[in-house]
């Protein structure tokens, strides 16, 4: 029996820090059953958001659980900080310093990143093409509880069975049984999986929506750039995540069922490893990067009070970059061999994709001319965007350069390329988009205030942390490396960085305290329309109706709400009618529970309990088919009072 | 003609055929990478056999026109559906999944067999690819009949309808994509192996 | 703004440290880093002219629209773009980035062979082979084997024989050339060519798990007449390595430095004879001092 349980141990038990987590998970999973029975909740929690489909509520959990993995990350991010800020530190040694810059990474992109953005696109997209909700809701809803549970499935790693140690690049064969023995990398295959599933349902439900349900008159090109990007981003999801899929497959057999794919021996290839996971690796960074651009596109015209400059160059430059973002793989690995040829080719087209980004650099700038600036929170993010986000794409084209790569890479240097790129290209846009959609939302403004002082501590913290790594790397530290002697020389550089990470975690703990006192203590029943927005979520009410437009908008341009303000052009023609709306399902969490168990059963290579979870699972589906559901209907009344409510009388007079 | 079929005629139904094509590219994608992963490990056999020592025409001959033939007669079932006619599409669409199975036997005999002379999936990165590949296109195959056997489940309880006619033809269109697959494997996996 | 000055700060801080100790990449000793080194330094400067045209714009956007300086009763003006614009700056980049592409395409065909100037030479070879976290050097023609450190003569080419029993390692000395991967099924080249004698710190740069922070090891550039000096030593004091002392090896996570006289070439061949890699002249020489020995 103890032995049976033993394998649910973390190899070199006894560190205190995984003790404490141990004890903190098992706390609070008790203080929130606790608090919902004492506040009797339970019921509210299963109506309202365990079974909702509604994609703004979805969007809203998406959300929630990306800062909450934002935190974990975080907190990896500066435990590697403390850990390298002095030479020969003894705050971690090499295997958990290994575990945390593995999950940091995989944890920051897989879901903290990619959640958040896809939970700003579930709450805006509907909204801004005129949409009652998503194409597939329950498939929505399905997508969001495999990522929760894939997340949470990869976050228990830490406290049981040990966390994942290889990189998030996962290198074979460091990633083999044979070199990474804990079942840390069974979680890695296992739970970015689950995840991933549940993105590439995103990837079409979403490609669905956006061509299919658009408000009359909103063509293709009249759609907002935001709505833009996140096409494209979709239709990469859907290419893209595929190749995944079957790396982790191949990942999963290698471990478990000691197939042949990368090993070292009988005809295994580690190179192919390196390869599958960086056609999808390359794209994913663009996944996370356009909708930024969409982002941005929005807030910088909304607080420039100008329509968007060059709008076609913007779709079109997107597409290319969509496309180049496929043909650039081998640039992550120059040095594996594979000749000047090659990489000249690699080079050449990973230097290409600087050329559609430089218009759209342009097009933001050029978007300000003329223009009548305010620096309201969601601005302060654009504009601190463009600097920092130009240094990381000049030492992108850099690095770019295969005979330079040499020596750049699997350095500091890399580290701080990337952490412009990303920082800035994505976690700058999602406080951004967040700040700005937070009003819509929720119906009351986060605190300018304390936005503002959030702000510059992260701005200024970033540029403190992350500048001083292209200096350490073109000195030759290179990345992952748990300590450093004293005769390097690397620790002043070092040092600097971790101060200006303790500066970002500030930053971030005030972004936390905006969102606990604006709750409590800023002023209720902002307008439908507090920046003066243009795009057509901002013709419904603050918060959002549950059926979202009572009457279909129809759209004239590519800014339907600006025309509306500024033309005088009817956005809301027609009558109330019954609107039809999908009814609740509890199946997608269950199911999401039941890949939960299914992968970790899976992950300990516990045979019959999976084969009866999969096949739960796959009950799950059956039921689903042969489910009668065909929903429910808003009826006329019940419109006009909701409306009521929102103090408009009849529709026509929505529009002051 | 199509637009006019019961299985557009709702806006939820267009929205689920658009989707599926979609999730059809997906798959295309996935089955795109299995294959460059084939071709890549292809020669890389170790120590365990090449594809000309462990490829055996019959079965497979088999296999294919079992296969084609079922995506034949889906097609003629579709044909039976879009006229109305419940009985003949339910025998055309349970010919197809039994010649799905008769496939499938096939197949997981094909399996034991590589087992057994020595080519089981752990024994060369080649032998890993190509059941891999095989594999999942078998997988598929798999989820295929029994979710094939829920639509004739349904419309035989509900009569053709706007959502069963949807779901029927929507399954029409993962079995020809699997036809499409499999024709793939037929010529370069084994006839390019047997070469 | 206060960020734009910060940054310069920054920069006013970090100028001197820069200039004051030497970055090892930017400060070469033989000809390969110093192509490298070249490379770098043009490709910051064509940046800063992009990084300074682009902010430059952007400051002036943000000082002269700013809605405090253009009036309260402005209105911004709808414009839709312009071609002639567009085009400018679709040009000048793609101008940018052909030229970036020569001088890569250039930099990368020059550092992927022996450095100009000393083709005549016969270069040295040198088989470095890592093993958990450290590395083995072989040198066939003077029929060596060294843990942990690499002699090499300086002002003759050298071809490192890269490859691993194990995770990928990244073989790498900074001052003397980029890095190149040593893995487990095939053989990689790196050409690398010390000009200055001198000890150059090497090390693996690609994670390989546990002891990777300290997998570092000692490159010692000598003249060739202290380096034929060293070899003679060598064969008088040294240890003859044998297959099980070489297996012993192997086990170990980290090691001291070694020296034996033998390479473990004769026994373990590396894995160089794989499909796609073409065998070249100096390949074949060294194959067949093997099976004279």
């Amino acid at each position: 029996m103890k032995e049976y349980f033993s394998r649910f141990a973390v190899p070199d038990n006894g560190e205190p820090m995984i003790i404490a987590s141990q004890i903190l998970i098992v706390i609070v999973s008790l203080g929130i059953i606790v608090g919902l029975t004492y506040f009797k909740k339970w019921k509210y929690l299963w109506n309202e958001w365990l079974t909702t489909v509604d994609h703004k509520r979805i969007g809203i959990m998406y959300i929630l659980s990306a800062l909450l993995m934002l935190f974990r990350g975080g907190v990896d991010a500066l435990l590697m900080r403390a850990q390298t800020s002095m030479p020969e530190n003894g705050l971690l040694d090499a295997q958990h310093y290994n575990e945390i810059f593995t999950t940091h990474g995989v944890i920051m992109i897989l879901f903290m990143a990619m959640p958040f953005i896809i939970g700003l696109m579930n709450v805006v997209i509907p909204l801004q093409i005129g949409a009652r909700d998503v194409a597939f809701p329950r498939l929505n809803a399905l997508s969001f509880w495999l990522f929760f549970f894939g997340a949470m499935l990869f976050n228990i790693s830490f406290v049981i069975g040990g966390s994942p140690d290889a990189g998030w690049t996962a290198y074979f064969p460091l990633a083999s049984t044979e070199f990474s023995e804990s079942v840390g990398m069974n979680y890695y295959a296992i739970a970015i999986q689950i995840a991933g599933i549940g993105t590439l349902m995103t990837g079409i439900n979403f490609i669905v929506t956006i061509l299919k349900m658009r408000a009359p008159g909103m063509t293709l090109m009249k759609m907002p750039m935001f709505t833009w990007s996140i096409l494209i981003t979709n239709i990469i999801i859907v290419f893209a995540f595929p190749v995944l899929t079957v790396a982790l497959a191949l990942m999963t057999m290698d471990r478990l069922f000691g197939t042949q794919f990368f090993t070292m021996s009988n005809g295994g290839m580690d190179m192919l490893w390196a390869n599958l996971f960086w056609v999808w690796g390359h794209p994913e960074v663009y996944i996370v990067i356009l909708p930024a651009f969409g982002i941005y596109s929005e807030i910088i015209s909304t607080f420039a009070k100008r329509n968007l400059y060059g709008y076609k160059s913007m779709v079109f430059s997107m597409v290319a970059i969509s496309a180049l973002s496929f043909l650039v793989w081998a640039h992550h690995f120059y040095t594996m061999g594979h000749g000047a040829m090659v990489n000249g080719i690699f080079s050449i087209t990973t230097m290409a994709i600087a050329v559609p980004t430089g218009v759209k650099m342009f097009n933001w700038l050029l978007t300000l001319y003329k223009g009548k600036i305010e620096f309201k929170t969601p601005m302060l993010w654009a504009m601190a965007f463009i600097p920092i986000f130009l240094i990381g794409g000049v030492t992108g084209v850099m690095l770019a350069m295969a005979s330079a790569d040499y020596q750049y890479h699997n350095t500091m240097f890399l580290v701080a390329h990337f952490h412009y790129v990303l920082i800035p290209g994505t976690v700058f846009a999602v406080l951004a988009g967040f700040t700005y959609w937070w009003p819509k939302i929720f119906g009351f403004s986060l605190s300018e205030k304390i936005g503002k002082w959030s702000f510059w501590f992260i701005a200024i913290s970033f540029n403190v942390t992350f500048f001083p790594m292209f200096i350490t790397g073109l000195n030759g530290q290179a990345r992952r490396m748990y300590t450093y002697s004293e005769s390097t020389g690397f620790g002043p550089l070092n040092f600097i960085s971790f101060i200006g990470a303790l500066g970002l975690a500030v930053g971030f703990v005030l972004i936390v305290y905006n969102i606990y006192w604006s709750t409590r203590y800023a002023p209720r029943h902002v307008t439908e329309d507090p920046w003066d927005a243009r795009s057509l979520e901002w013709a419904t009410h603050s918060p959002v109706p549950a059926y979202n437009f009572a009457v279909t908008p129809v759209v004239e341009s590519t800014q339907a709400f600006w025309d509306a303000k500024e033309k005088g052009t009817q956005l809301f023609r027609g009558k109330y009618e019954p609107i039809h709306m999908p009814s609740n399902s509890g199946l997608p969490f269950i199911m999401g529970v039941l890949f939960f168990f299914f992968g970790f059963c899976m992950v300990f290579g516990m045979w019959i309990p999976s084969i009866i979870f999969g096949l739960a699972i796959f009950a799950c589906m059956m039921y689903r088919s042969f489910e009668h559901d065909p929903g429910y209907h808003i009826s006329v009344e019940e419109i006009k009072e909701t409306e009521k409510k929102y103090g408009v009388n009849s529709h026509e007079n929505q529009l002051a | 003609m199509k637009t006019n079929s019961l299985e557009y005629s709702t806006e939820q139904n267009r929205l689920k055929i658009l989707g599926f094509w979609i999730f059809l590219g997906a798959e295309i994608a996935l089955f795109g990478t299995l294959f460059a992963t084939y071709f890549t490990l292809v020669n890389r056999t170790g120590h365990g056999p090449v594809g000309s020592e462990i490829f055996e025409l019959t079965p497979v001959l088999i296999e294919t026109f079992v296969l084609l033939t079922s995506s034949f007669v889906i097609g003629l079932g579709i044909n039976a559906m879009r006229l109305g006619n419940k009985k003949a599409m339910t025998i055309f669409f349970v010919i197809t999944l039994l010649l799905g199975l008769t496939f499938l036997g096939v197949e997981i005999f094909e399996f034991i067999h590589y087992v057994d002379i020595g080519a089981g999936i752990t024994v060369s990165a080649f032998t890993s690819a190509l059941l891999t590949l095989l594999g999942t296109h078998g997988a598929h195959v798999t989820l295929g009949l029994f979710w094939g056997l829920a639509i004739v489940l349904q419309v035989a309880k509900r009569g053709i309808t706007a959502d069963t006619s949807n779901k029927a033809f929507i399954f029409s269109l993962y079995w020809h994509f699997l036809d499409v697959v499999w024709i793939f494997i037929f010529s370069f996996v084994y006839l390019k192996g047997m070469m | 703004m206060k960020k734009i000055w910060v940054l310069l700060g920054l920069a006013a801080i970090m100028l001197p440290t820069l200039s004051g100790c030497q970055l090892k990449v930017l400060d070469p000793k033989g000809p390969v880093a110093e192509t490298q080194a070249g490379v770098i330094k043009l490709s910051m400067i064509v940046m800063a002219f992009i990084v300074l045209t682009v902010v430059g714009l952007y400051l002036f956007m943000l000082y002269k629209y700013r809605a405090s300086k253009v009036g309260a009763d402005y209105k911004p003006p709808h414009i839709e773009g312009s071609r002639v614009l567009e085009t400018i700056w679709i040009t000048i980049p793609i101008l940018i980035v052909i030229f970036l592409s020569i001088v890569t395409v250039k930099s990368t065909s020059e550092v992927e062979a022996t450095p100009k100037g000393y083709e005549d030479q016969d270069p040295l070879i040198i088989y470095a082979a890592s093993s958990n976290w450290k590395w083995h050097f072989s040198y066939p023609e003077q029929n060596i084997e060294t843990v942990n450190y690499v002699n090499i003569p300086t002002n003759r080419p050298i071809e490192f024989k890269l490859y691993s029993y194990g995770p990928i390692t990244s073989f790498w000395i900074p001052q003397l050339g980029g890095q190149k991967y040593a893995m487990s099924d095939m053989v990689n080249t790196l050409h690398l060519l010390a000009d200055t004698p001198g000890s150059y710190l090497g090390r693996n740069s690609n994670f390989n798990g546990a002891g990777f922070a300290e997998m570092e090891f000692e490159t010692q550039a000598m003249s060739q007449k202290d380096f034929d000096k060293w070899v003679k030593d060598v064969h008088h004091t040294a240890e003859k390595l044998t297959e099980p002392t070489f297996n012993e090896l192997l086990k170990d996570g980290h090691l001291g430095r070694k020296t034996y006289t033998g390479t473990h070439l004769t026994f373990r061949p590396a894995p160089e004879m794989h499909h796609m890699k073409k065998m070249d002249g100096h390949q074949k020489a060294t194959e067949g001092q093997h099976h004279h020995e």
